[in-house]
């Protein structure tokens, strides 16, 4: 379900680095929370985000959510097909659906985030605490 | 699952957009048995419904519905009902679930008339089957003619087997029936449904479905449009509001508010953009602040972000140019006319 060369945040964002890029979106179990997403605001190219900052917002038909960006970095790309079909986030999260890639400023700075296993467990304690 | 009113609901079983579609399109079934049931019985229940409601209940026919309001002496709203006449002795109040034992209160406070008040909440499931398929879905099930109910009527007979109040009545701007019965017979009725309408593409709707249909259709939500500092007035809703029917609780004040005139009254918006204002954002004309959203979200079926909000009565008029001001920004909306969506008759 997660892919093991991501890193994943505790707010359910997920990056994806290659060499001194990295592609962010939102996890399956985030799209899964949010329901249908009808609308992406998303940061210009070239805007600086530090780890932690908001990035833009994800609108749900049930709810608005900030998304944190988990790195420190330059845009240097956005998802623009979500802008005609914001689905692809409740569709492909991992894939299609990724929201903006950065030129990061440090490398090394996702390895303090969760790999897959870590955050599967994260998860499977989350949905625990929803069905308690 | 959502905690509402003290019931684990679900918001949503395959998706808000999907089961809002089979709505519109097919049908979809609510299962809002959380709904609350008030009974007034006795010689003088029609007195006691007059006294605490603002709709004229003496027009009701046996089997008749009205939407009405459930009065505080101020005029404003305890709680919006739906009273069903079952008999000249017997009337059958539908609540929402939040208020349900504050309505039974209120109601039992002010009896002072030869009537009993039950508040029998706990003794009904109800199912809502809503959509254009929900007639022919729910005939499969009954011996009653559904074709013979009106809108706003209701009839006894059984479902599955069931004996049950089925009366056209809903909360989704569609057709549709809304079923009463012994809550030991929910899960064989709300299976036996699903099963039949599936082929059909009948599917089960939740919460979030529910909230986008009745705000599409312009429908009032109480904590929403409508609490204890709305007037009926104020919500658009002089149409259940009668004052001229005889003393009930508010009239003194809703008349001198409809002499005085309105300060502020319900409109219904459209965003000009892409983004979408929901409750409690602030409304504003040139950055001003004039209001509040009380209800905004997708529009799903009209492809369109709405709301409804209260609004200056001279900075309502249609076509009105406002702001709503979502995350600090002012973003450009349109007050447009009510209800949003009207079904195809």
């Amino acid at each position: 379900m997660y892919p093991a060369d991501f890193r994943y945040s505790k707010d359910h964002e997920w990056i994806k680095t290659e060499g001194d890029t990295g592609t962010i979106g939102i996890t399956d179990y985030a799209q899964n929370e949010l329901g249908d997403v009808v609308f992406v605001e998303l940061p210009k190219i070239g805007a600086q985000l530090k780890a932690g900052q908001t990035l833009g917002s994800i609108e749900s038909v049930k709810a608005v959510s900030e998304v944190f960006s988990p790195a420190t970095g330059e845009v240097v790309a956005t998802n623009e097909a979500l802008a005609n079909s914001p689905e692809k986030i409740n569709q492909e999260p991992h894939t299609s659906g990724w929201l903006i890639r950065l030129k990061l400023a440090d490398k090394n700075e996702t390895s303090a985030l969760m790999d897959s296993a870590a955050y599967e467990t994260y998860v499977a304690e989350k949905a625990k605490e929803h069905s308690a | 699952m959502v905690n509402f009113g003290g019931w684990d609901m679900p918001l949503e079983y395959s998706g808000i957009l999907a089961e809002h579609e089979a709505v519109r399109t097919r049908a979809g079934i609510f299962d809002v048995s959380h709904m609350g049931e008030i009974e007034i019985l006795g010689a003088q229940s029609l007195d006691l419904v007059q006294h605490v409601t603002c709709n004229d209940a003496r027009h009701l026919a046996d089997r008749q519905i009205q939407y009405s309001g459930l009065m505080t002496p101020a005029g404003t709203f305890v709680d919006d009902l739906l009273v069903h006449r079952i008999s000249p002795t017997h009337y059958f109040l539908c609540v929402n679930a939040s208020n349900q034992d504050g309505d039974f209160d209120h109601i039992a406070a002010h009896n002072n008339f030869d009537a009993r008040v039950q508040n029998n909440g706990d003794d009904y499931s109800l199912l809502a089957i809503q959509g254009p398929k929900a007639e022919a879905l729910l005939q499969g099930f009954t011996d009653i003619a559904l074709s013979g109910i009106r809108y706003y009527h209701l009839a006894f007979g059984k479902v599955d087997g069931v004996s049950a109040m089925i009366a056209r009545t809903g909360y989704t701007g569609e057709d549709g029936f809304e079923i009463y019965f012994d809550p030991e017979y929910s899960e064989q009725i709300w299976t036996n449904l699903l099963r039949a309408g599936a082929p059909e593409g009948i599917i089960p709707c939740g919460l979030g479905a529910r909230n986008t249909l009745r705000l599409e259709a312009g429908m009032c939500l109480y904590g929403h449009e409508i609490d204890e500092t709305t007037t009926p007035w104020e919500a658009g809703l002089g149409w259940i509001c009668k004052v001229d029917k005889g003393d009930f609780l508010g009239r003194e004040i809703l008349v001198k508010q409809k002499a005085e005139g309105l300060a502020r009254k319900l409109v219904g918006f459209e965003m000009l953009d892409k983004r979408i204002g929901r409750d409690g954002y602030p409304v504003a004309i040139a950055g001003a602040e004039i209001g509040r959203v009380t209800s905004g979200g997708p529009a799903p079926f009209l492809k369109k972000n709405i709301g409804m909000a209260y609004v200056p009565l001279n900075q309502s008029a249609l076509d009105t140019e406002i702001e709503i001001i979502i995350r600090e920004t002012p973003v450009p909306a349109r007050i447009v006319a009510m209800p949003f969506y009207k079904r195809p008759k």
